[in-house]
């Protein structure tokens, strides 16, 4: 007898996804080009973060046809976004054969109340967080692998840093509590208790978290590995860049030698210019992607 | 200095750590008692005395290989006969025969693999298995867009299959090849039988 779909499916592919890259691609010749660096997965959708930002209006989950193409094009998981609260999309993504579903706050949110109850589905979804409580509201409609949200498309690393941190802190400040202080902790949260107890006695997510939203170069990603990622999601940074190839290449390099200057200094060299980027403290309130969902 | 000889039965187990599970594998053999490193650079094959290649995306860790200079080392460590276990993407780089791997994984077992062939994340599953050698009944198996043994050569032979026949485990000496992740499972069993290879009979692993 064999059992599909559960909890621990969807939890293992994220762990086996652990100490890679996956890429953004919008073709399938940029699902190639991402598969041929290295890329552990790719990220099917319909631009990347920087022309959503530029180009503005409504973004949604990619044309089928286009999804298909990357699905026949590679051999790695492939995973796509679907907008916030958007079950219909996430059904057709399932129904595609999608590995990996986003909850993507990068897509304009369908649903600004209430996010998809992910346990309906078979197929695993990852969404992004700012903090502790927002991982754990997530995990508690289902999402078996959590990123962070960053400020994505703007190739500014400064929000993926402060949401790894803010994450690890309040992990770490769970773990000073007596456990007759969680019930509050929970509250202050606005998480699941049963999460918080959990998170307090392994001191850890329950389930996988990447870097994500800002990554433009490989110490960028080494730095989000060094903060305590379990691997990196680099959208615009690399096709945005002068050599995808190259870059590609270089931060596949850099996540897994995260610890070791030398190759990073090694892999950084000649890669032409990296994408160009938009300071997310330039930015005005309404313009920022990792306000949405709550 | 080889560290197995101490007569504790603590070993030094490496876990290649180019992507993919490799935290798993550790912290289950750090919790039997064992030292573990992670390897990401030749030179550090020559302090352990067993080597994992871990789960994880098999396409990567085949052009991490290539790329760190692994190819050579790693065949090498095997042909010394200390034992080498891969799981899920460890046991399509160990088979000698692989569909639709675009680079040499480690070519070392007489198996042929077919990669992702029980389908798509969606027909990922868990289900128990009899493992041979392996005591205190079935084991509870995770295969996640796990690859099929398609048929195995002497002197490699099958030590565990599904209901249908689906072969998902094979031996080789000092090798072993497993399409499933016993690092996902807290079971510690096929750790033990793999760290158990290669010494003599009637000694026991504790």
């Amino acid at each position: 007898m064999s059992q599909t779909g559960t909890w621990a499916v969807k939890v293992g592919l994220a762990q086996m996804l652990k100490g890679g890259v996956i890429m953004d691609v919008v073709t399938p010749e940029h699902a190639k080009i991402a598969e041929e660096a290295g890329a552990c997965a790719v990220m099917a959708l319909e631009r990347v973060p920087s022309d959503i930002r530029k180009d503005g209006g409504v973004a949604r989950m990619s044309d089928p046809e286009m999804i298909d193409g990357i699905i026949n094009a590679v051999t790695i998981p492939v995973m796509a976004k679907a907008r916030i609260g958007h079950f219909v999309e996430a059904e057709v993504l399932q129904a595609l054969g999608i590995d990996y579903i986003d909850e993507s706050e990068v897509l304009t949110p369908a649903d600004e109340a209430h996010h998809i109850d992910k346990h309906t589905f078979k197929v695993p979804f990852v969404c992004g967080c700012r903090n502790l409580g927002e991982a754990l509201r997530r995990i508690g409609e289902g999402a078996a692998m959590i990123r962070t949200k960053g400020e994505a498309g703007t190739g500014d690393i400064v929000e993926a840093v402060r949401h790894m941190r803010t994450v690890q802190d309040e992990i770490r400040r769970l773990q000073t509590l007596a456990d007759d202080e969680i019930y509050t902790a929970a509250k202050e949260l606005g998480a699941p208790l049963a999460l918080v107890q959990q998170v307090k006695r392994e001191g850890r997510l329950p389930v996988v978290n990447f870097a994500a939203g800002g990554v433009a170069t490989p110490a960028d990603a080494a730095l989000m590995m060094r903060l305590g990622a379990d691997g990196v999601f680099v959208g615009s940074g690399i096709f945005k860049s002068e050599n995808p190839p190259l870059v590609a290449k270089a931060i596949v390099e850099a996540t897994t030698h995260y610890q070791d200057a030398d190759v990073i200094a090694r892999v950084s060299r000649g890669l032409g210019k990296a994408m160009p980027g938009i300071a997310v403290s330039s930015l005005a309130e309404k313009e920022l992607l990792a306000t949405r969902g709550w | 200095m080889n560290p197995s000889t101490n007569g504790t039965g603590r070993k030094t187990v490496g876990v290649l750590a180019l992507q993919g599970d490799f935290r798993e594998h550790r912290e289950m053999l750090e919790s039997m008692g064992h030292a573990v490193r992670e390897i990401r650079k030749p030179g550090q094959l020559a302090d352990i005395d067993a080597l994992i290649v871990p789960g994880g995306e098999s396409t990567t860790i085949a052009r991490l290989i290539i790329s760190n200079g692994f190819h050579g080392p790693i065949r090498e460590f095997c042909a010394s006969g200390k034992p080498v276990w891969g799981t899920c993407a460890g046991a399509i780089l160990l088979a000698k025969q692989v569909d639709h791997l675009d680079r040499p994984g480690i070519e070392m077992m007489d198996i042929s693999v077919h990669r992702n062939a029980f389908g798509r994340q969606v027909d990922s599953f868990e289900a128990n298995l009899d493992v041979e050698g392996l005591d205190g009944g079935p084991f509870h198996a995770l295969f996640i867009r796990a690859p099929r043994i398609d048929a195995v050569s002497f002197p490699a032979h099958a030590i565990a299959a599904l209901e249908d026949g689906t072969i998902v485990a094979a031996r080789q000496g000092n090798l072993l090849a497993t399409s499933f992740h016993p690092e996902l499972t807290g079971d510690t069993r096929l750790h033990e039988l793999f760290l158990s290879i290669g010494r003599p009979p009637g000694v026991s692993a504790k």
